[in-house]
């Protein structure tokens, strides 16, 4: 029964990771009044690039070649972490919300070493950028992860899920995690998916030597990622209840809240995306200044209890 | 022996045997034979003191063990001694050291005083009955006379010196070893015999520990010679340590004994952790100046290529040391900071905000070495050379590289087998503390750490070792058998130019740019740009430099200085040469001492 579980969450994330991409990007477009690409546009990029060609820089080392395994592999570990079906995770064991953060850690570590390993600036830019934003990011995921644990007992993820009071503190702790995912998925006002230029781009310009394969594989990485954090947020503002395993309308409801509360936080993505601009990187310290300031404010709540 | 001692007896070896293997690689052809076995001396020496400084019993032989250890290392740090470097940096080592002593000293007469003996065992049983201010004040005095030797923001000013001008194996025992004894100090001295009562200690350890952590991070980012750079990070990981002791303290103080256990096993775990992978770390960094002649990052690069085991091994370290999952450093900064999370639980108001902004800026010093060390790793090993000398680079002898193998099969070690090393640690946690800690489990069984029971907290490395190899071979898999399987090697795309060299390449100083300027406010980074023209349109050559101003040592160290040169300037009017006064001298001297013998 486990086996099934875990099979079946692995594959929900790999499968319906691109969709919430997607859905994302269809929706900036509509809000700029484009027609915009279709929502399974994800899923073409990647099966074109799984049948393309791969070039490989003559400089790069065995670092470059093994990183998309590793970031591929860290974020399914990662993945694990976070109760999908069931109210606990398949894996409880494993780890708990600051294994999650250092195993998103490894993958990003990889993953600017290889932009360094093909000896173009433009990966040295995205290697230096990245870290730069990422530091500052763990600080404010730290301390709400501080927050929830003081809460919900201890920073095991799986006990911020099922049915349980959404408290001021939890919901200001939440919208710091947004801060926190924002960055982590590179999209505006941190970083830019659509840009290639060369001034603001980060997390494209670490990627920006690979293609084939190994790009399919970093993509489809950093859309579970993201999954896995709207799904963290989800979880915490929107508390829901074990899947009914029992097939009838109780199911039909819990697939549709299930659905219904990524929509609600890709909607609100994608507006913020399509009404801000996009910052300069120094400024990156003021948003991370802000956001590690709410979760001050959210620690307070804890302590004063609402 | 107890616990405590055999457990630093246990780190002591553990790095001073790969070190001594390294050293018989690393000083061939670089000194004469004689100088060789000098060397080997002052090794075998140097770390007979140490077992000597955590083997004492007795206040007198802990001092000059420790004075030995002191003076044989100063003696390592100036082995090059045909460098002005070495010399200088020496110097500064030697007299922080001894003002450390100093304040040892002070703390050890008074303790003396009122044990009238020199064993520990009369001066535990004296302490107890001390008053509250004497004990307070014996706390500074050790704490500042430790915090010397560990190389504590702001006593850390020798450290980023001594330790680069050191052989490499020397800076590796240094940095993994040496100023753990400091630690050792702290805890058999302020934990064991004076007793922690006051919360104050434990929030004094607390706030410089955090200080210490943050200081040394952002100096080491902006630091492009190797070894400075790992200098600066034995700073912050002194820091990261400090923190468990420091939390052990604070919650003993208020009678949270599981807590002051686990806090405890987490600063020790980080002990050993941080002695494996900066030992590692200042190998291969010795490795990479034996293969180029350089420590300078910015004329490294691609040695990965000529390299291989030592890049290995350098990037098990630099992982170990970002606290990377699922290595050894990740283990021990998790359980540290679960200690914070947990005391939070059982702790006021204060308290509370406190542990969690302490949290936050121990995530924030993790986020920064792990940048710090894709720097050094990726601007040393990857990419291009930025230099003939990195062109020309060779693989280190077989000595050399069995120590750095042997080193990072322990960073991994550690890590998995965390269940095990934890069960250990806790029995000497709880002698420490002398708390029962029988009833007290950290970790589920051999594979699973669950710092609190009843909590739901679990942590498995090994599972999530296992998980990252599976998922990586899966994906592996996949890779080679679905989809296109033509590859190309092709040059990388440098924006329709072509033979770009590695001029264009990123640098570490640009890496550590964006860094400079947040953290500006600190750093006051300064730049001297010098243009050279041959007419007014025409400019022959440019140099730019960038530079950090050192705060501690302009604002706090060289103020210092001023004084006692000052001062020493205005106490030479006493000699001025004249016989009949120096009589006057010793008359008015011998006759102090009679009203002093006649007083007391």
């Amino acid at each position: 029964m486990k086996i099934i579980i875990l099979a079946v969450q692995l594959l929900t994330f790999l499968l319906l990771s691109p969709l919430i991409s997607g859905l994302i990007s269809k929706l900036k477009n509509n809000l700029r009044m484009r027609k915009g690409q279709g929502v399974l546009q994800p899923y073409y990029n990647l099966f074109k690039l799984f049948s393309k060609e791969e070039v490989i820089s003559e400089t790069a080392s065995w670092i470059y070649r093994v990183t998309p395994f590793v970031v591929f592999a860290s974020t399914l570990t990662a993945a694990l972490l976070i109760p999908l079906l069931a109210l606990t995770s398949p894996l409880q064991y494993l780890g708990d919300f600051l294994a999650l953060i250092f195993i998103f850690a490894l993958g990003r570590f990889f993953l600017a070493l290889a932009a360094l390993d093909t000896s173009s600036a433009f990966g040295g830019m995205g290697a230096s950028r990245e870290m730069f934003i990422s530091s500052l990011a763990e600080p404010v995921a730290c301390l709400a992860a501080f927050v929830l644990a003081l809460q919900f007992g201890s920073s095991n993820i799986s006990l911020f899920s099922g049915m349980h009071p959404v408290l001021l503190s939890s919901l200001i702790a939440a919208i710091a995690l947004l801060f926190v995912a924002i960055a982590e998925t590179s999209r505006i006002p941190i970083d830019n998916q659509e840009t290639h230029l060369e001034l603001t781009m980060v997390h494209e310009a670490m990627v920006l030597e690979y293609s084939g394969k190994s790009l399919a594989l970093l993509e489809l990485s950093a859309a579970v990622k993201q999954m896995i954090w709207f799904l963290l947020i989800a979880q915490i503002i929107f508390p829901m209840q074990a899947m009914p395993f029992s097939a009838g309308i109780g199911m039909f409801f819990w697939l549709g809240w299930f659905c219904l509360r990524l929509i609600i936080i890709a909607v609100f993505v994608a507006v913020l995306e399509v009404s801000l601009a996009k910052m300069r990187l120094l400024r990156v310290v003021d948003y991370f200044g802000f956001a590690f300031l709410l979760s001050v404010v959210a620690l307070v709540c804890a302590i004063i209890g609402v | 022996m107890d616990p405590l001692s055999l457990f630093f007896l246990s780190v002591i070896f553990l790095i001073s045997f790969p070190s001594a293997v390294y050293s018989f690689g690393y000083l061939k052809n670089e000194a004469s034979g004689k100088k060789q076995a000098l060397a080997l001396s002052l090794l075998v020496l140097f770390v007979a003191a140490m077992v000597w400084v955590v083997a004492a019993r007795n206040l007198v032989v802990f001092l000059v063990a420790w004075e030995i250890m002191s003076l044989v290392s100063y003696f390592l740090v100036v082995f090059d001694s045909t460098q002005e470097k070495s010399v200088q940096a020496g110097t500064i080592y030697i007299v922080m050291t001894h003002l450390g002593t100093a304040f040892l000293v002070i703390a050890f007469l008074i303790m003396s005083k009122y044990a009238h003996a020199f064993d520990f065992a009369s001066v535990k049983a004296a302490c107890a009955l001390m008053p509250e201010k004497t004990k307070n004040f014996v706390f500074i005095c050790l704490f500042i006379g430790f915090g010397t030797k560990a190389g504590l923001v702001p006593l850390h000013i020798w450290l980023p010196f001594a330790h680069p001008q050191a052989p490499s194996h020397i800076s590796a025992i240094m940095s993994g070893v040496m100023i753990k004894t400091a630690i050792y100090g702290i805890i058999r001295f302020v934990i064991m015999l004076l007793g922690v009562d006051s919360i104050w200690w434990g929030v004094w350890v607390l706030v410089f520990a955090l200080i210490s952590c943050l200081v040394g991070v952002v100096y080491a980012l902006m630091e492009h010679d190797i070894k400075r750079l790992l200098a600066f990070h034995s700073v912050e990981n002194i820091g990261i340590i400090l923190l468990g002791v420091g939390l052990a303290m604070f919650f003993l103080s208020l009678h949270l004994y599981y807590l002051a256990v686990l806090s405890m096993i987490a600063g020790l775990y980080h002990l050993v952790n941080h002695a494996i992978f900066k030992g590692l770390l200042f190998l291969c960094s010795g490795s990479v100046y034996k293969a180029t002649g350089t420590r300078d990052m910015e004329k490294l690069g691609g040695l990965i290529k000529n390299m291989p085991v030592t890049a290995a091994c350098f990037l098990l370290g630099a992982m170990a040391i970002s606290a990377l999952p699922p290595l050894n450093g990740f283990v021990s900064e998790w359980l540290t900071l679960q200690a914070f999370f947990l005391g939070a639980g059982n702790v006021g108001s204060a308290g509370k905000l406190f542990l969690g902004v302490g949290a936050g800026l121990l995530a924030l010093t993790s986020g920064l070495a792990a940048a710090c060390f894709v720097k050094a790793f990726g601007i040393i090993f990857l990419a291009k050379p930025r230099s003939r000398q990195a062109q020309n680079a060779f693989e280190v002898s077989f000595s050399m590289k069995l120590a750095q193998v042997f080193l990072s099969l322990l960073t991994v070690v550690f890590g998995v087998a965390s269940g095990v090393v934890i069960k250990l640690l806790a029995g000497i946690c709880a002698f420490v503390l002398e708390v029962d800690a029988t009833q007290m489990n950290f970790s589920l069984n051999n594979f699973v750490l669950s710092p609190q029971p009843g909590n739901a907290l679990y942590l498995s490395p090994p599972l999530l070792a296992l998980l990252i190899v599976v998922f990586g071979v899966f994906a592996f898999l996949a890779y080679t058998f679905f989809g296109n399987r033509k590859v190309r090697v092709f040059e990388t795309w440098g924006c329709g130019y072509y033979k770009l060299d590695s001029r264009n390449e990123y640098t570490a100083t640009a890496f550590s740019k964006a860094f400079r300027i947040a953290f500006s406010f600190f750093l006051l980074p300064y730049r001297k740009t010098q243009k050279i023209r041959e007419s007014f349109y025409h400019v022959k050559s440019f140099s730019y430099e960038t530079h950090t101003t050192p705060v501690f040592r302009k604002y706090f160290y060289d103020q210092i200085l001023k004084i006692v040169f000052r001062s020493a300037k205005f106490g030479r009017r006493m000699q001025p040469g004249s016989i009949h006064l120096y009589l006057g001298y010793i008359f008015l001297t011998l006759l102090l001492l009679l009203v002093f013998m006649h007083k007391f």
